[in-house]
């Protein structure tokens, strides 16, 4: 049975307000059968895995079933998946780890602009310590072109890097013609698919990954743990140094509930992958049409290639940070692009890179559904959202040209 | 320590960059995958392999052949010899 996350809560004249949680990009709640196996880990089975009595055999146990558990769900070796502390560790370990690994083949490094600060900060990084990076434009539904991959290829490439989606704009990337170009020109292919692993089919020998990033807390595991999956023979410089757990690519004792429960979450994905596509393709398809009848508000990212949960627009006239609040007064939680951006109240680079104007780009909304949303929960803030989008367009000081034009375009076209 | 060049390997465990004391966890998992007489070849970028691999060697009964040197790591190559 699937539930609402966030229980209702008392309104403004104290009746039962309904609560929507749309921001699962941002994270999932905890699924109770992975709270359930997490439990005996944080309580009696304590073990350190590496303990050799029957405590740390265990926990050795649980850590294998979960690592089999994850390969599973991507169709690799369980001896591909290093777990780490959540995707972010696993993007730095990726581009760090294969830049200082390969660093005498060559020093230049291909990302794109549409990737997570961890991708574009670890680049960052990497460009001060002598390597090149080439970031790659998206075109205007977020995009990145498998040819201009090839034209920034280099001798001295030694590693792509692009998302399997954006989490800002929903836009799932072209992986595989991309990967076919790095496999050509022997060039290591890393993709973060945080935003996609648990939540549509993810196959890292289809893809032509060699690395691969995931976190639990996409796909209703907990928060504080991920993996790096890294195919066999690909040699990676460590990001922390210590032990040898995770086979010496990984040091420190392993989070083992959260590990547990991150196979747990693997696997419940893995089963009811099409059910909750299914469920989110309905309920995202009817929030959508809705949007868009809303006067000048606009569909960001690709119309049809996108994440099945995801919807996200830009909304003129007004602030994503001022609609989030009416929203959240409402009971309904969102984002607007993504979740450090939002905090920063910074124009997100990816919108930017849509070209999308700055100042429309302000106004960007997004919403992600999950497997505790409903019909009702769609129907609820369909309800309340246009007469939010007219008070804050009353109040706006941008708001000149409102009322003149009719319906909302399909999708933002840039220029 | 001795210096070999073009050994054929039977085996080969490429552990460049993973962590010590991995090198030697690696040869007791490796060394149970030969047979006698084959030649098992470790790649590894940590210096205190220099001592431990050799010493390895000796405690358990296999022949340690000798070292070959790379840029970036070593490769060290061992004989099954031991029995078990």
């Amino acid at each position: 049975m699937w539930t609402n996350p966030v229980p209702n809560k008392p309104g403004e004249r104290g009746e039962t307000m309904r609560t929507c949680y749309f921001d699962h990009a941002a994270t999932n709640p905890l699924h109770p059968a992975v709270l359930e196996t997490m439990m005996p880990y944080l309580k009696e089975e304590f073990g350190n895995a590496l303990s050799v009595y029957d405590l740390g055999g265990k926990a050795r146990e649980a850590i294998e079933n979960a690592r089999q558990e994850v390969a599973s769900l991507i169709n690799a070796k369980p001896s591909g998946i290093i777990f780490t502390s959540g995707g972010v560790e696993a993007n730095n370990t990726a581009l760090r780890g294969i830049a200082l690994a390969n660093q005498a083949k060559g020093k230049h490094i291909i990302v794109s602009k549409a990737e997570h600060h961890s991708i574009l900060n670890s680049a960052r990084f990497l460009e001060k310590s002598g390597f090149a990076v080439t970031y790659l434009p998206v075109d205007k539904y977020g995009l990145v072109d498998p040819g201009a991959v090839e034209s920034a290829v280099s001798k001295e490439t030694i590693l792509i890097s692009v998302t399997h989606a954006s989490r800002e704009i929903g836009t799932i990337e072209p992986l595989k013609e991309i990967a076919a170009i790095a496999k050509k020109n022997r060039i290591i292919f890393h993709t973060d698919a945080v935003s996609t692993t648990g939540n549509i089919p993810v196959d890292v020998n289809e893809l032509g990954a060699d690395l691969l990033s995931m976190t639990a807390h996409q796909f209703y595991g907990p928060k504080g743990v991920g993996a790096l999956y890294v195919r066999e023979g690909t040699r990676l410089v460590p990001l922390l140094y210590g032990g040898i757990q995770e086979g010496g690519r990984r040091a420190g004792t392993e989070n083992v509930a959260a590990i547990a429960g991150m196979g747990k979450a693997a696997e419940l994905a893995r089963v009811e992958m099409a059910a909750r596509m299914d469920h989110s393709v309905k309920l995202r398809n009817r929030l959508i049409e809705g949007v868009l009848k809303i006067p000048r508000v606009y569909l960001t990212g690709h119309p049809e290639n996108r994440l099945p949960h995801h919807a996200s627009f830009v909304v003129e006239y007004i602030e994503g940070e001022a609609m989030l609040l009416m929203l959240s007064m409402k009971g309904v939680y969102a984002a607007s692009g993504s979740a450090c951006s939002s905090k920063a109240l910074k124009s997100s680079p990816v919108l930017m890179s849509l070209g999308i104007p700055s100042a429309l780009a302000q106004g960007s909304i997004v919403f992600t559904l999950g497997r505790g949303n409903s019909d009702e929960d769609v129907d609820y803030f369909l309800g309340e959202f246009p007469a939010i989008i007219q008070r804050l367009r009353e109040m706006s000081p941008f708001a000149k040209g409102w009322g003149e034009e009719g319906q909302g375009e399909k999708c933002y076209v840039g220029g | 320590m001795e210096f070999v060049h073009n050994v054929k390997a039977d085996v080969t465990a490429d552990i460049v960059y993973m962590m010590c004391p991995m090198h030697l966890l690696k040869l007791d998992e490796m060394i149970k995958e030969l047979g006698r007489g084959q030649v098992l070849e470790v790649l590894t970028d940590y210096d205190g392999a220099l001592e431990d691999i050799p010493q390895w060697c000796a405690r358990t009964g296999n022949e340690f052949m000798g070292l070959d040197e790379t840029e970036d790591f070593y490769k060290f190559y061992i004989r099954k010899t031991a029995k078990a």
